[in-house]
């Protein structure tokens, strides 16, 4: 696949004086956050700050809360994704998803993994089937534990080897983008790292934007972090700093970053 | 950087466990203390199951007791009752089939109206209404519900029939027919299928929508190809309770269906089923110790056998398409 090529640019997402709005409050206000092409972008602040909703603005995840709007503009490929003419649906086959509790459906592996395909008009044979099942397995480092088991419950597995089956189900649509909002946090350790491992390896071939709470993973497993804070004053989360992962932490620029990664902050 | 604020806190918490210390030091009275209240709530709470209980006994007791009485009688066989196309028990034509082809048919047309629209206006109040709409319509759908079955009965025959015969010809649709009495039990039913459904579908918990979304899915592929299997097992249990009702439903049948058992096939025919005919002789003046007495009870019988068997395949169902999705 050729979505990638250099001269696409340098961002695969920008947003632009993004602020967003569940009903009158206002959640996330005018952030500006351009994020690199096959990177990982971690976006890190205190609860409540806004950074799931940043993240699901990425692939209209919140067209499904009926209150949620979005101001500015979030460009993708150069398009407005908030344009009139834009179809959510083709967006989130473009912009993948992987969720904080891991959701496979009560389903076979296999069934889980050939979804994404089926729905979006995939055409090929059982056999292609097959591969793209098993290509997308391998891509998320579950493969050799499953192979044999491909048409047992995706819900049999262990919660880390779920989560890795949501990962793979997402790789299956050949997205360019992949969101994780705190994928690990139903996890344990051991899991933690090897989805971890996976991002590295994924991000080879996609942009990965994640959100963590866990201040560690963020330092370990991301080239760029964005930290968000919660203006006292009306509640709106604000983009505080934005920028090389080691150097946000090494030598943060703004106070409230400092305060944050420390671990002085309420 | 220790400020003087968090000293003292951490001097309190230290003298607040040590308190605790000295006191549970004192010996704890573990001893069993007498909880009358307890043992009323539960005698109570026993009392309520063991009525319920004895009641279906009771009543499987009464029914099975008569039911024995009319196979006991010598012109009655089990093989003439489940054999004999003829339904007259005065004259010794003890053939349950009339009464039983009526019954499945009036309850398989009712059965084709309720499944697919319950299960439609299910899938729109759980799945595309918005909050609004939802909260206008489910009141709606309950209060449906509530109707009393002798209006749908009425409505049968005095709305449903005429529809049937100015669309299919008064030659054709009997006054009495079960398609009109069918269908109006399906209209009657629909509110309960698309309130349990609706019930199956709300329980799949949202992640799984959001997962189909997040994968580019539609909304009706989400509905139709997640949402709906993963709340298969509480669907089909809502179908076989509105099958088991469909069998037991009395008055719209007794109303609209017909008044004498006829062994006919031809929705458009007047046919009498279980229910009807159990509701006709048991409101005139049979005399106790009568056959057509007993054979109520026989009929009664194989109804409740009917709705058994059904009420085991309901669960049985449930417990094998379960699909646990925690
Ligand atoms: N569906 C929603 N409806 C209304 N308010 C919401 C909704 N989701 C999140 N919020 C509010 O938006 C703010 C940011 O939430 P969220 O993006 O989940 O924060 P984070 O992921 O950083 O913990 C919070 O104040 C939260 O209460
Ligand atoms: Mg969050």
């Amino acid at each position: 696949m050729s979505l990638h090529s250099a001269n696409e640019g340098k961002y695969a997402i920008e947003a632009r004086n993004m602020s967003i709005y569940y009903g009158t409050f206002r959640a996330v206000k005018q952030v500006n956050l351009a994020i690199e092409r096959q990177k990982i972008t971690a976006l890190i602040g205190p609860s409540g700050c806004g950074k799931s909703t940043v993240l699901r603005s990425f692939n209209r995840m919140n067209d499904l809360v009926a209150s949620a709007r979005v101001e500015g503009e979030i460009l993708f490929h150069g398009q407005n994704l908030y344009a009139p003419s834009v179809d959510a649906v083709e967006v989130r086959r473009r912009i993948g998803m992987v969720f904080q509790k891991p959701n496979p459906f009560p389903k076979s592996i296999y069934e889980n993994i050939a979804f994404g395909p089926r729905v979006n008009g995939w055409k090929g044979s059982k056999s292609e089937m097959d591969e793209l099942v098993e290509r997308s397995l391998r891509g998320a480092a579950l493969w050799d534990e499953v192979k044999d088991k491909l048409h047992e419950s995706g819900l049999a597995l262990s919660g880390g080897q779920q989560q890795r089956l949501c990962i793979a189900r997402a790789l299956a649509v050949q997205p360019e983008v992949i969101l994780m909002d705190e994928p690990c946090s139903a996890l344990d350790p051991i899991s933690t790292l090897k989805v971890e491992e996976l991002m590295m390896e994924l991000r080879k071939d996609y942009t990965i934007i994640i959100v963590t709470h866990s201040m560690q993973q963020a330092s370990r497993a991301s080239d760029n972090t964005a930290f968000f804070l919660m203006d006292p004053e009306d509640r709106a989360g604000t983009l505080i700093e934005y920028g090389p992962t080691n150097e946000l932490f090494m030598a943060p620029k703004d106070k409230r970053t400092e305060e944050y990664i420390t671990g002085r902050f309420g | 950087m220790v400020n003087t604020k968090d000293v003292t806190m951490d001097q309190a918490r230290l003298e607040a466990r040590e308190l605790a210390r000295t006191a549970s030091a004192q010996a704890i009275d573990f001893r069993r203390r007498p909880r009358l209240g307890e043992t009323i709530i539960q005698a109570l709470l026993f009392i309520c199951a063991a009525i319920s209980i004895l009641t279906t006994v009771g009543i499987v007791y009464v029914l099975v007791r008569d039911a024995l009485l009319f196979f006991k009688l010598e012109e009655v066989t089990l093989w003439k009752f489940f054999t004999e196309t003829m339904w007259a028990p005065q004259i010794g034509a003890v053939g349950i089939l009339p009464l039983l082809s009526a019954t499945l048919i009036t309850s398989l047309i009712a059965m084709l109206v309720a499944l697919p629209l319950g299960l439609g206006a299910a899938i729109y109040l759980s799945e595309y209404a918005s909050q609004r709409v939802r909260g206008l319509l489910k009141p709606i759908l309950e209060i449906l519900a509530g109707v009393p079955t002798v209006v749908y009965g009425y409505f049968a025959l005095t709305f449903m029939t005429p529809v049937l015969q100015a669309l299919f010809g008064r030659d054709t649709v009997q006054v009495y027919n079960m398609a009109s009495a069918g269908l109006v039990m399906g209209i009657m039913i629909l509110p309960l299928v698309a309130s349990m459904s609706e019930d199956a579908l709300a329980a799949v918990p949202s992640q799984l929508r959001e997962g189909a979304y997040g994968l580019g899915a539609t909304r009706f592929e989400t509905a139709v190809r997640v949402v709906l299997p993963a709340a298969l097992s509480g669907i089909l249990a809502a179908f076989i309770v509105a099958m088991s009702r469909a069998v037991g439903e009395t008055m719209i049948v007794a109303l609209a269906a017909g008044a004498g058992p006829a062994l006919t096939f031809n929705p458009f025919q007047a046919a009498e089923t279980m229910t009807g005919h159990i509701a006709r002789i048991t409101s005139g003046d049979i005399s106790y110790g009568s056959i057509q007495y007993d054979s109520v009870f026989a009929i009664g019988l194989a109804l409740f056998v009917m709705t058994l068997i059904l009420n085991i395949i309901s669960g049985s169902i449930v417990r094998r398409f379960r699909e646990v999705y925690d």
